[in-house]
């Protein structure tokens, strides 16, 4: 099974994926689909070492809908603090140390951080134990990477990497 | 009603969209322009899209999904670009009007990300 079927959540990913493009649903593109979706995990394989495994759905669904939240609220931040002038940003630099192992769940974060209120992911230290983040306009240095680790970090450890 | 929506989606989608490249030109070092592409215009893209896909779907027959492809590309696009941009510019130290965290020494043999 494993081996026949290395990455079943790529596998079902794909599949989705190429219905979406060619915006139909026939019997024949549903079989294309699962077809790309089971041979392209092959010719990728070397892209992704780790099995993927989700092990809190829920924790991933309330994950997004913060998520979702937080573009919406960056976006206003960001948008504000553009109008309102330069003058008034105290951008600074902040490192959050980092509790997540697998380079999924690291990547995972940098993204979110990315595009969540005011945070762009700057640098990962080469140890992978430190990630650089570039704030626009922060107050509190601490209470900022508190909030990245509570609200992102901590969810994302317990969906990809927390044992049973 | 529809009309309305849709213009009104729209119009929030350039706004941002606007303020997003306003952005570039207004704030004073490299770093902080980062944040006007990566966010106003994502909501400035989103609405957009929001938009483009009610109207295909309402117009012609059956869902009009594209753009929930094109949303999730650009999500996992943009904010690799801009980690991508940022990275580099501290590599080259580019000027900032705060302090730089201090370069660490990566061996030359670093892991490629």
């Amino acid at each position: 099974m494993k081996r026949l079927l290395p990455h079943p959540l790529l596998t079902i990913t794909l599949a989705i994926l190429w219905l979406l493009l060619v915006n139909q649903l026939t019997a024949g593109h549903v079989v294309l689909g699962a077809l790309l979706g089971w041979l392209i995990p092959f010719a990728t394989s070397s892209f992704w070492p780790e099995r993927i495994r989700i092990r809190h759905p829920l924790t991933l669904l309330r994950f997004l809908g913060v998520f979702i939240i937080d573009i919406v609220r960056g976006s206003f931040l960001v948008a504000w603090l553009i109008l309102r002038g330069p003058r008034h940003l105290r951008p600074v630099f902040v490192e959050v140390p980092l509790v997540l192992e697998t380079d999924l769940a690291i990547s995972l974060l940098a993204n979110t951080i990315s595009l969540t209120p005011g945070t762009v992911s700057a640098k990962l230290s080469a140890d992978k134990r430190t990630l650089i983040v570039h704030t626009i306009d922060t107050g509190d240095a601490a209470a900022l990477v508190a909030e990245i680790k509570q609200r992102y970090e901590a969810p994302l450890k317990k969906i990809f990497e927390q044992e049973e | 009603m529809i009309d309305i929506l849709l213009s009104l989606l729209i119009l929030t989608g350039a706004i941002f969209t606007f303020i997003g490249s306003l952005g570039l030109a207004r704030l004073r070092d490299f770093y902080t322009r980062l944040h006007g592409p990566t966010k106003a215009t994502t909501l400035g893209v989103g609405c957009l899209l929001i938009a483009s896909a009610v109207f295909f779907s309402v117009r012609e027959e059956g869902v009009s999904l594209h753009e929930v492809l094109v949303t999730l590309f650009l999500f996992i696009t943009a904010p690799v670009s801009a980690h991508l941009l940022a990275k580099a510019a501290l590599h080259l130290k580019v000027k900032s009007l705060v302090p730089t965290p201090a370069p660490d020494t990566d061996p030359p043999a670093d892991r490629p990300n």
